[in-house]
């Protein structure tokens, strides 16, 4: 239960404001818990006067079978001024559903947003059983503060026993604010996941830069939390003739509970354009490029392909390319059709981000560079010779096609 | 106004290899370095300190004895003090009982601060995971990914740039809080000689769990809510075929012939 020590309550009324549940009420002075606490602990670690606190213990076999069923952060995006589900929340249901089916259990999907919500049938569609629609002004913009609130609140009442979110930038910011407030177990960056003869979630990630992979499991808590890998996994054709339900879940958020103001935001992309993530065909440009100005050319290969540019780390750290186009363990992870990688010797950390590719051609001077262990076609040489000649020779071959 | 800035000791990845045989880590002979957002976020702090002299600046690591090097650093940088947190029973931390544990020590030594910077991840176990978990366990509110920050004029608040999945966001926060640093300078500052003869001169405490009074079965192993049960090398794709590009016309045109086996073009 939630324990309230009275001689450190000072009455700030702080829990009483943050409380999903209104569950604290201030009474002369000093905060009082009432019958409908869920212990779900967001009030805990906001008392400035540590008067709050929550006895936890490591859960028995027989609480750990009272958690049943599996919730996936429905993360969206903004498009066409509508809040959508992001590709990777279909990657996660695809995954969801075989571990669901395994168990023979219920998989929801838990979106948060305002009145922008949009296209929620479609996630039925691609697996789900459930759609929680968690809809509140203070919900239209994310902030791992406000959603983490709501989810703890969520949790304290669904008691599912699996939690997945995509390891996106803010999947993986909001997913260990959660673990550390409910005290759960996390797993990052999963690229792999199933289920043990105990019924446990086994969450395997790389590690050491890509160099090993483990599998880890949470064995004391519930729900069993990870983030995982957009672009690893595919999505899965939707089905229209799935059956489930939408339903709501009352939101209680306070303005109080948002710490976090945002003064500017600068979006570096327009909304048309695809991102790296998203893209089939990917030219990606390292260290090898020795320019700044040869990018150019780089854009000009990925443009006669139909497809965007990327970059490695290296890049990102020359300031020649923004963050939102970096591929690998630090950036994004990528899984496109075709990947050209162009001056980029394929570090581990870099490799670990492209390894989804379904066909990789690699332009690198050093015959022994680790791009060329992935690479379907590798051609060792100068990559600022190769790239114009191949340029002229597919515009070519576009206007040769056309006339096909 | 006081800074913690936690750190962390790292191999150097790319000195890392695998044995084919037994599919473990050699890690013999893998230098060890300050993971480099950590020096990020230390940067972070130099650049406040620097507009604010009397900022005291403190580096703060967990782990093995010679992670002491790794403060050293922070030292030869500029840190003011540092401490180390090592004592077998932190071994086998997960994020969690890592987070729970720089909380922890935080809270009954440093408690006076005002901001903490962290690095936005470490480069071994790349789960950015320490940084929101200890936020969250100290109440703090936080920023993420930051690229740059800047305190207010009344030094009760920070102004934060920070990176997004479409571009960036300025954030503000009130202080005590704690931000993760993504980008920093693209030099790494060389120290002087001068610069290691004054860091030998700094305090450099180290801890064990009984100095931080700390129950045993939260630390370490027995602390951590995730277990590894497995580890093993990942699986390699085959290798395809390696061309000559010394001849450019040549080699493009069999990388055309590729393109239009495999119907991209």
């Amino acid at each position: 239960m939630l324990k309230i020590d009275t001689d450190r309550c000072t009455g700030c009324g702080i829990c009483e404001k943050i409380c999903p549940f209104t569950a604290i009420v201030v009474v002369d002075k000093v905060a009082r818990v009432q019958a409908n606490c869920t212990l779900c602990g967001a009030c805990v670690s906001r008392c400035p006067t540590a008067a709050l606190s929550i006895e936890r213990r490591r859960a028995s076999e027989e609480e750990l079978r009272s958690f049943s069923g599996m919730v996936i952060w429905g993360e969206c995006e903004e498009k066409a001024g509508r809040l959508v589900p992001k590709k990777v929340v279909r990657e996660l249901i695809s995954q969801g559903r075989r571990l669901s089916d395994k168990l023979d259990q219920q998989l929801s999907v838990v979106v948060l947003g305002d009145g922008r919500l949009m296209e929620l049938d479609t996630l039925i569609a691609c697996g789900a059983d459930r759609v929680v629609r968690c809809r509140h002004p203070l919900l239209g913009r994310f902030t791992s503060e406000g959603f983490t609130c709501v989810l703890s609140a969520l949790i304290s009442q669904a008691k599912p026993s699996m939690f997945l979110f995509g390891a996106t930038p803010h999947g993986r910011e909001l997913a260990p604010k959660l673990a550390a407030l409910l005290q759960l177990g996390l797993t990052a960056d999963c690229t792999g996941l199933d289920i043990d003869e105990k019924g446990q979630l086994v969450q395997t990630r790389p590690a050491f830069g890509g160099n090993i992979m483990a599998s880890i499991i949470s064995p004391y808590t519930r729900p069993q939390m990870a983030t995982v890998r957009p672009n690893v996994f595919s999505a899965g054709e939707p089905d229209s003739s799935r059956k489930g339900k939408i339903e709501d879940f009352d939101v209680t958020l306070s303005p109080a509970s948002i710490r976090t103001k945002t003064v500017s935001v600068e979006k570096l992309a327009d909304e048309g354009n695809i991102g790296i993530e998203d893209a089939d065909i990917i030219v990606a440009a390292g260290r090898g490029c020795q320019k700044k100005e040869n990018l150019t050319l780089i854009q000009e290969l990925a443009d006669a392909l139909g497809g965007v540019m990327a970059g490695s780390r290296a890049l990102v750290e020359l300031d020649w390319i923004p963050h939102t186009k970096q591929v690998g363990q630090s950036g994004l992870t990528v899984g496109p059709q075709l990947y050209i990688a162009v001056g980029i010797s394929g570090a581990v950390q870099h490799l670990v981000g492209m390894r989804s590719a379904k066909t990789v051609i690699a332009i690198n001077k050093d015959p022994d560079a680790p791009i060329f262990k992935v690479a379907d076609l590798g051609i060792v040489g100068d990559a600022m010779e190769i790239v114009p000649l191949l340029i002229k020779k597919l515009k070519k071959e576009r206007i040769h096609g056309r006339k096909k | 106004m006081k800074i913690l800035v936690c750190i962390k000791q790292v191999p150097e990845i790319t000195d890392v290899t695998i044995n084919p045989e037994t599919g473990t880590l050699m890690r013999e002979g893998v230098s060890s370095i300050l993971n480099p957002f950590c020096e990020y976020a230390m940067e972070a702090a130099l650049g406040l300190k620097r507009q604010r002299h009397d900022t005291e600046l403190v580096a703060i690591s967990m782990g093995p004895p010679q992670a002491g090097s790794a403060l050293m650093r922070c030292l030869e940088m500029g840190a003011d003090r540092a401490a180390l947190l090592s004592d077998a029973q932190f071994a086998g931390s997960d994020t969690w009982a890592t987070a729970l544990t720089l909380a922890e020590a935080i809270k009954r030594l440093e408690g006076d601060f005002d901001l903490i910077l962290v690095g936005k991840q470490a480069i071994d176990g790349d789960t950015a995971q320490v940084g929101p978990e200890l936020a969250e366990i100290l109440g703090l509110p936080g920023i993420m990914y930051a690229v740059d920050i800047e305190l207010g004029p009344d030094r009760k608040r920070v102004r934060v740039k920070r990176e997004v999945e479409n571009g960036y966001e300025v954030v503000e926060i009130r202080l005590p809080g704690l931000v993760s640093m993504s980008k920093g300078p693209l030099m790494r500052s060389v120290s002087s000689f001068q610069d290691i003869l004054d860091a030998r001169k700094k305090e450099l405490r180290v801890l064990s769990a009984s100095d931080l009074e700390l129950d045993q079965d939260k630390l370490g192993l027995l602390g951590s809510l995730t277990q590894v049960v497995e580890i093993f090398p990942p699986r390699v794709k085959s290798r395809g075929e390696l061309i000559d590009g010394s001849d450019a016309e040549a080699a493009t045109e069999k990388a055309i012939t590729f393109l239009r086996e495999r119907r991209f073009i």
